[in-house]
């Protein structure tokens, strides 16, 4: 069952256009890698799909729900209120920063949503985070501060408060870029834990060798185009574009 | 000297009264005009920055001659000298804080607004319960200044004759021919304002427990 549906999406920053005509789907319990250079818009296609970036074209559906459409004259409408904030609900976000709240303690940071956003009591909220800490094996940390955990910590927390609500799919943005290659090791667990129990996810990385090892499917993006996408065993060894070919020879594949 | 220190401690609770009156009605009101300068109307935020402009830019004690003044040479009407220092003072000091607030709202990084509305958080929560309590610690130093500023500051009250306790300290000095009075009343501003900065810092280390 298609959870995504993206259709002929566009963006232009400045007149630039970042994405240019992105059409995919992803199903329910499946893993979808998006690799390419720098600028290719992947980040910016997580981020339309997360209404953190409005699209200029095409059209988006969430769980048979329209997000945006564009009509004959090419303009955008987004669903009412409602209906975003619904969908919203149903994509949870990892960032490459990690963008905790600084001021909040471990604990907090994961209930504030539960609490404010879901409704949620705060019993059952620190229960539900309490339960994702141990999963994130962070249960000590519960009343400490972002600024006194390491790299890796911060990201688990955070991946910890995007499933804390209870996202239809996971959304991950470069979620190892700015951490050094053992924290990298730690995050690239916690999500391959997280494939093993079929959570549907869409991981935009770098990190080739694991993209290869967890997704069921993987993109190729260069210059705000899909290039080329299929099952990682064919387009990690047997690219068929002569630009994916390319990008790969550089990460020595 | 017996004489003295009920005058001079009179005048102080004058000062007091404008200091703490200011603080009372321009924070707040700095917060609206923060607003005003950060709207996506480009004609509210204009009309706020020449606001800001002038008060920044021109002599509190010309705002203050201004503020008592200006209604009587206007409009005829005057009003009580002690009203018009605090309007004076409020609108003088409402510009410092809001550029003071804009800063520090600018200077929490995007991702916290992000990671809000992802999150499903409403403007309102995000801005009550993320972005403030980060502002307030970030410009409290700042704050700090304004604040001891505005303590000496009072003292520009005398100017439409408010007697304030730099201005009976003067008349003082004048009638006993002694720069004692004035010595005491600077003693005075010294001991207030080791007040407000203790009381800075002890805020300040009390959201010392997050970077």
């Amino acid at each position: 069952m298609s959870i995504i549906t993206v259709e002929n999406v566009t963006k232009n920053f400045d007149e630039l256009g970042v994405l240019r005509g992105i059409s995919f789907t992803l199903n329910e319990g499946e893993v979808l890698s998006i690799i390419g250079p720098s600028g290719s818009g992947k980040s910016t296609l997580l981020r339309c799909l997360t209404q953190l970036e409005r699209i200029d074209g095409g059209r988006i559906e969430v769980c048979s729900m329209t997000m945006a459409e564009s009509d004959e004259t090419g303009a955008v409408h987004y669903a009412d209120a409602k209906t975003l904030k619904e969908i919203r609900l149903k994509l949870g976000l990892v960032f490459q920063n990690f963008n905790l709240f600084p001021h909040m303690s471990v604990l907090r940071n994961i209930t504030e949503a539960l609490i404010n956003v879901l409704g949620q009591s705060k019993e059952e909220a620190k229960d539900t985070a309490r339960r994702l800490l141990v999963k994130m094996g962070l249960e000590e940390k519960e009343a400490s501060y972002p600024c006194h955990l390491s790299g890796g910590q911060q990201q688990r927390v955070s991946i910890a408060r995007a499933l804390a609500l209870n996202p239809t799919v996971l959304c991950f943005d470069e979620p190892t870029s700015a951490l050094d290659p053992e924290l990298t090791i730690e995050i690239l667990k916690v999500i391959k834990d997280l494939a093993k129990e079929k959570m549907t996810m869409i991981v935009v990385t770098h990190e080739m060798a694991f993209a290869r090892d967890i997704s069921d499917r993987v993109i190729f993006m260069d210059e705000g185009h899909i290039v080329e996408e299929g099952p990682p065993e064919i387009l990690f060894n047997n690219p068929t574009k002569e630009r994916t070919k390319r990008f790969l020879s550089r990460y020595g594949q | 000297m017996r004489n003295l220190l009920p005058l001079l401690l009179a005048g102080t609770i004058t000062s007091l009264k404008i200091f703490a009156l200011t603080l009372l009605f321009s924070i707040p009101l700095g917060a609206v005009v923060a607003r005003g300068r950060m709207s996506k109307n480009r004609v509210v935020s204009a009309l706020v920055n020449i606001y800001i402009m002038i008060m920044r830019g021109t002599p509190l004690i010309l705002q203050l001659l201004f503020v008592y003044f200006g209604p009587y040479y206007l409009f005829g009407a005057s009003y009580d000298r002690f009203t018009a220092v605090i309007i004076g003072f409020v609108i003088n000091y409402a510009a410092y804080f809001a550029e003071i607030y804009r800063g520090g709202v600018q200077s929490i990084p995007v991702g916290q607004w992000e990671a809000s509305l992802v999150l499903g958080f409403s403007k309102a929560h995000t801005f009550t319960h993320v972005i403030v309590p980060q502002v307030v610690k970030r410009i409290i130093p700042a704050m700090g200044n304004e604040v001891i500023t505005l303590v000496k500051d009072t003292a520009l009250a005398q100017t439409i004759g408010v007697a304030e306790l730099f201005r009976v300290a003067q008349s003082a000095s004048a009638r006993q021919f002694s720069t004692t009075p004035i010595v005491i009343a600077g003693l005075f501003y010294f001991i207030m304002n080791g007040v407000v900065s203790r009381l800075f810092d002890l805020f300040e280390k009390k959201l010392d427990y997050y970077q």
